[in-house]
């Protein structure tokens, strides 16, 4: 087996990173590429994200990001290359792999409880009734999920997507239509459920501000390929603070995309 | 809103017929109209209790409403099974879909002649008739409805990792419920009028022979009866489809609030 080479190597801020240690896995492109037809949209991905790790992905709408998702996800596979998860080449939807949609797609004939254990798993009801109460949705399991607004509607997204403890959380902008203070809420309830949990995350967004304040690392996608790779060595603690490094970095990313 | 105002709203929308049926009984007594052209609601009131108390009523309801259930279910669950299979499988639907757009487009009442050659006048021919009618119905809509389940909430379900199976049951068939059931009431009102001219060209029982029957004796009481039976057991089969809307469809808010206004 190959070993694949680091396209970065990204800082571990020890005091920030997950509690839960062992949980996340480990996510490797070889020479990725995607192509539809003669359009190449990923040209060539070499790249690891060490296992617990939260990185956002930025870049300009039709820059590869969502078909990036879509081949972690298993929903396409890759033109060439391999995507290596755990260490081995992977094809095909994966069980520990999670993805968070930027519309929540729950089941409207389902109510809430019903839709956090979709997969029927033995021993469901309580296990969803669980992640209910860690997104603070409790009390609506009961609820048809027209009746949640879009806060709520994502969160129990997120309550089933950690159903499983998938290894890897995919977030495919899944805050782009939410308001600014639901938004914030939906930061902090992710960034808290990702340290108990300890899954990697893999953000896809275009917001750059979204990105520095949640990750890790930012890559930034342009043209197919990773234009630039920036590690965010901010404790999590002083970005609400708005440090002055913080303005720096989004700067530095904004130029990039 | 208070209680007398919720009377006279109660009350204000049947003022008319029944202000129409006062007319029709006065004209009918005086001899304005002839009984030959439209009996006195009265004349039918009494035909309604005489055939209903020698039995005559309930033994022709019950012969006709048999027909009709049984042909819903042949040609209901016919349609029903193939909008499924057509719906899921593209290989069915190149197979079939045309063929079956093309058998649609006959006027399913103009068999009859062929009907009768095939069947005689016996049961089969009014069954096989009502099948006939309410096939396509349900065909379309379930076909349509399975079509236009949201693609998103079908990846999300191979995402979530649900197998081929779970993931017809519990995403694609509820999300094609509501054009199924719209499908089921198109098929119940075509049942009673494929049911009403079967029985009327060619039966030796149900509400349509009895109500031609009448009319070789003149007795339009009787035909008027049947008319009425036919009407309420229509309106029957919607209030029961409409339940079953109502029930099945609980997770939908546009259902709902559609229905607390009608």
């Amino acid at each position: 087996m190959m070993v694949p080479l680091r396209a970065a190597a990204p800082s571990p801020e020890v005091q920030d990173q997950a509690t839960v240690a062992g949980k996340g896995l480990e996510l490797a492109f070889e020479g990725v590429t995607k192509a539809f037809g003669d359009v190449g949209v990923l040209k060539g991905l070499d790249l690891v994200i060490p296992a617990g790790q939260f990185v956002a992905v930025v870049g300009r709408s039709g820059g590869g990001k969502t078909t990036l998702m879509r081949l972690i996800a298993g929903l396409d596979g890759p033109t060439g290359g391999a995507i290596r998860i755990d260490g081995t080449a992977r094809r095909g939807l994966q069980p520990d792999v999670r993805l968070l949609f930027q519309d929540a797609r729950l089941l409207p004939w389902q109510r809430v409880l019903s839709n956090v254990g979709i997969a029927r798993d033995p021993g469901w009801k309580a296990r969803a009734q669980a992640l209910l109460a860690e997104v603070g949705l409790a009390e609506r399991a009961g609820d048809w999920p027209y009746v949640l607004s879009g806060g709520q509607k994502q969160r129990v997204a997120l309550a089933r997507a950690l159903v499983t403890e998938p290894g890897i959380l995919l977030l495919d902008e899944p805050f782009g239509a939410l308001d600014a203070l639901t938004r914030a809420d939906m930061h902090r309830l992710l960034t808290r459920v990702w340290r108990q949990h300890g899954f990697t995350a893999i953000l896809i967004t275009h917001d750059v501000a979204e990105a520095v304040a949640l990750a890790d690392r930012v890559l930034v996608l342009r043209d197919g390929r990773v234009a630039e790779d920036i590690t965010v060595d901010i404790p999590r603690s002083a970005r609400a603070t708005g440090a002055p490094r913080l303005a720096e970095l989004e700067r530095r990313i904004l130029s990039a995309v | 809103m208070t209680r007398a105002t919720a009377l006279r709203r109660g009350l204000v929308p049947w003022l008319l017929p029944i202000a129409l049926l006062a007319v029709w009984q006065v004209a009918a007594k005086a001899g304005w109209l002839s009984a030959r052209v439209l009996p006195a609601p009265s004349d039918i009131a009494v035909a309604f209790w005489t055939t209903l108390r020698d039995g005559s009523l309930p033994h022709h309801v019950g012969i006709s409403a048999e027909r009709a259930v049984l042909g819903l279910i042949i040609g209901g669950g016919l349609g029903f099974a193939l909008g499924l299979i057509n719906g899921a499988l593209p290989i069915a639907e190149d197979i079939l879909d045309s063929s079956l757009q093309m058998l649609r487009n006959v006027p399913h009442l103009a068999i009859i002649p062929m009907v009768i050659l095939w069947f005689g006048i016996g049961e089969e021919a009014k069954v096989f008739l009502v099948a006939v009618g309410v096939l396509f119905p349900m065909y379309l809509n379930t076909f349509h409805g399975i079509r236009s389940v949201d693609r998103g909430l079908v990846e999300m379900g191979r995402v979530y990792g649900l197998g081929p199976v779970a993931l017809y049951l519990r995403v694609i068939l509820p999300g094609a419920l509501p054009a199924i059931l719209v499908g089921l009431r198109y098929a119940l009102g075509i049942m009673w009028l494929t049911l009403i001219v079967a029985e009327t060209i060619s039966a030796s029982s149900g509400i349509g022979y009895m109500t031609m029957n009448a009319r070789e004796f003149l007795q339009t009481d009787m035909v008027l009866l049947g008319i009425i039976v036919y009407a309420l057991l229509g309106k029957l089969a919607d209030i029961a489809s409409r339940w079953l809307e109502r029930r099945a469809l609980d997770w939908n808010p546009s259902f709902h609030t559609g229905l607390e206004a009608a």
